[in-house]
């Protein structure tokens, strides 16, 4: 757990040597996000072994990852929130989302299973802001009428780190709640109104699986290999849905990306009754003149290939793969923005 | 008689002994411009050597400057910002657009609570380690005791936030923290610093954790010095009629305090800049709660958390709460030698 964040905090230092060094071209670096880190790491070792170009991903967070990308120390740079059309242009980027996951609310409640308890925005956005305290608060109850339920104080736990998986989780709350938009707001770090900071979905988990009556939010995938109890939501059209591949797929397709200039596009609180509200798509970072371009090319074909081939593997590690049209409006921006040959 | 005159009337003797040195050469002039040559060899060599210590410890001083210098021009944007508000504000809200309010009182609260409630706790207890291993501990016992404090000092921190986080931050908010809250519960102020609900990650459980892993320092470091204290002062203590409380209290730690002090500033030291082990269990928020059971946070344990992840004034601001760390150990530091100065003068006054 730590032991992660450590090394990407030694690798933080080492990765500005290490990829002005690799001097093979068609060594592929990239750096950023943790989130979909692990989806990475599979797509490098299955192309590895199919066409032998390797990746060398570094899961360092999406922050230090734009900075990265922004100093050219990389070839790509991940991130889980998208920059603006604005920030995109600054700095000569080009962005694309790659693949999608989801969030889901954690709780250690007795007696309480994965998808017993209902939960809606306004609910979550209350508890995050202290003002329902209590397991029996009446908002609670209202979603949750057969269930029982303690009349403990509820024990707010949150990330510590500053974390994309933050960023999609406050900007969710901030769609459902407008007391949490006036007070608090989105951010990759925000200041939390009450709760323990816990660092790293590791520490959020560990949190809540130790303190009694306690709730978090985690990634799905995190949340489904450790067991933990998650909640079932809440969507914008009013419908109780569980997390899962179905409804994180029904809130994909609910997505318009062709309106979406630069692929800027949070995908919390999509329209649609399957939908699943806290879906997010984590994005790539390029430049639009790499200063190395057959880097930039092999890249650009690591991600067509994981697009094509990746699916099943996405499916498998509880990701969400990017809808086929999506990938068509990716493969067009590329062609037009990027210059790589 | 000034030095050289002395070498030159040993000059006889030496002459002696260089002669059986530089046998084969043999005449007195080239003996005597030899010995001149040697003598010159000796004297660059001591400057050298002079120059090399020097050297080092000029080192020290630049490298302290460049921190400092690094640290200033980091948290430059957030001092123009913000001034001298930073310290006493209390918000902490990097998300705040277009520019954030960023405050250190929270972080400087929980950074001298805690390290105040760990020295309350580690320095009568590590002090307590000391006096028994040196005084009153059966020889069969001395090497293991001691052996164990030492280990205990060699810990990793991450390994003390691990086991706060895992075992002692459960133990304490399922027993201790809840019996505290019963007890005080009716008793004003003593009710609002032990408030509830427990919590595995609250201020006091750092402290807890910080106290243990200074206690090692006190430790080994008074026992040291006790041991330096010559047997034959104890031994008339002893010989007066003294109890070995009044032996510690008048003879021992007297003749220590400076060893002493130096060991509790160090285990200070520790505490204030401890990182890994705060960051696991104090439960890093930014708002000061009259709770002791309140999750609180820490100057560098904001800083581990938020830094990867920062930038602009955010980051500025964290590389400020950096400097302010230094000025606040700078002034302990500081205010311990005056401590030491005064004691000592006023012992001149009683001697």
């Amino acid at each position: 757990m730590t032991f992660n964040n450590i090394l990407s905090l030694a690798l933080v230092a080492g990765i500005a040597t290490s990829a002005a060094t690799s001097t093979r071209a068609a060594d592929i670096t990239g750096a950023g996000a943790t989130f979909p880190f692990p989806i990475y790491s599979k797509w490098a070792d299955a192309y590895k072994k199919e066409t032998g170009d390797s990746l060398n991903y570094q899961s360092i967070g999406s922050g230090a990852g734009i900075k990265q990308i922004q100093a050219k120390t990389v070839t790509f740079g991940a991130s889980d929130m998208p920059l603006t059309v604005e920030e995109l242009k600054k700095d000569g980027l080009v962005q694309f989302p790659m693949v999608m996951g989801a969030l889901v609310a954690i709780v250690n409640v007795e007696g309480v299973k994965s998808g017993d308890l209902t939960l809606d925005g306004a609910t979550l956005a209350d508890i995050y802001l202290g003002k329902v305290r209590t397991w029996d608060d009446a908002a609670i109850k209202k979603l949750n009428p057969s269930a029982k339920l303690p009349t403990a104080a509820i024990t707010v736990v949150r990330r510590s780190d500053g974390s994309g998986t933050s960023f999609v989780f406050t900007d969710y709350l901030s769609k459902v709640s407008a007391d949490w938009k006036s007070k608090v707001g989105e951010g990759t770090a925000v200041e939390w109104p009450v709760g323990v900071g816990a660092k790293g979905n590791e520490g959020v988990a560990g949190n809540v699986g130790q303190t009694k009556n306690s709730i978090g939010y985690v990634e799905y995938a995190y949340a489904k290999q450790s067991n933990l109890v998650y909640t079932a939501l809440v969507n914008k059209a009013g419908k109780t849905v569980k997390p899962g591949n179905a409804s994180f797929q029904a809130a994909a397709a609910n997505a318009d990306w062709a309106k979406a200039p630069g692929f800027y596009q949070i995908l919390t609180e999509q329209p649609g009754e399957a939908s699943w509200p806290i879906t997010s798509a984590t994005f790539i970072l390029l430049h639009k003149e790499p200063k190395d371009k057959a880097a930039t090319a092999a890249a650009l074909k690591f991600f067509s290939w994981s697009y094509e081939k990746g699916g099943k593997m996405a499916e498998e590690l509880d990701y969400v793969p990017m809808p086929d049209a999506v990938v068509k409006l990716v493969k067009t921006s590329w062609e037009k923005d990027i210059n790589s040959k | 008689m000034s030095l050289s005159e002395a070498k030159n009337n040993h000059d006889p003797g030496e002459a002696d002994l260089s002669d059986i040195a530089i046998e084969d050469v043999g005449a007195a002039s080239v003996d005597k411009n030899d010995r001149a040559r040697a003598l010159a060899s000796f004297k660059r060599d001591d400057r050298v050597f002079y120059w090399l210590t020097r050297l080092s410890a000029l080192c020290v001083l630049a490298i302290l400057g460049g921190i400092i210098l690094t640290l200033i021009v980091g948290a430059w944007p957030a001092m123009r910002t913000f001034g001298f508000e930073f310290l006493w504000t209390q918000r902490w809200a990097p998300q705040l657009k277009p520019e954030p309010i960023l405050g250190a009182l929270g972080p400087l609260y929980g950074t001298m609570l805690t390290s105040f409630l760990a020295m309350l706790i580690a320095v009568p207890v590590g002090l307590g380690i000391a006096i028994f291993l040196t005084e009153l501990c059966p020889q069969t016992l001395r090497h293991p005791i001691s052996l164990a404090i030492e280990l205990l000092a060699g810990v990793p921190s991450i390994i003390y936030g691990m086991w706060g986080f895992f075992v002692l931050g459960p133990f304490l908010a399922d027993t201790f923290q809840p019996a505290m809250i019963a007890t005080f519960q009716h008793i004003p102020v003593l009710n609002s610093i032990f408030a509830g609900p427990p919590s595995y990650l609250s201020l006091f459980n750092a402290s807890l954790v910080l106290a243990i892993m200074i206690l090692p320092f006190i430790t080994a470091i008074s026992r040291e010095v006790f041991n330096t204290v010559p047997p034959m002062l104890k031994e008339s203590a002893y010989g007066l009629g003294c109890t070995t409380w009044e032996v510690m209290r008048h003879v021992v730690i007297p003749y220590t305090r400076v060893g002493v002090v130096g060991g509790i500033m160090l285990a200070l030291g520790r505490a204030l800049g401890e990182t890994m082990a705060v960051t696991f269990i104090i439960g890093n928020s930014f708002r000061i709660s009259s709770s002791l059971f309140a999750p609180g946070t820490t100057i560098s344990a904001a800083i581990a958390s938020e830094f990867a992840e920062s930038d602009g004034l955010h980051q500025s601001s964290l590389i400020l709460l950096g400097l302010l760390l230094f000025v606040l150990t700078l002034f302990v530091l500081t205010a311990a030698r005056l401590l030491l100065m005064r004691l000592e003068r006023r012992e001149g006054v009683a001697s």
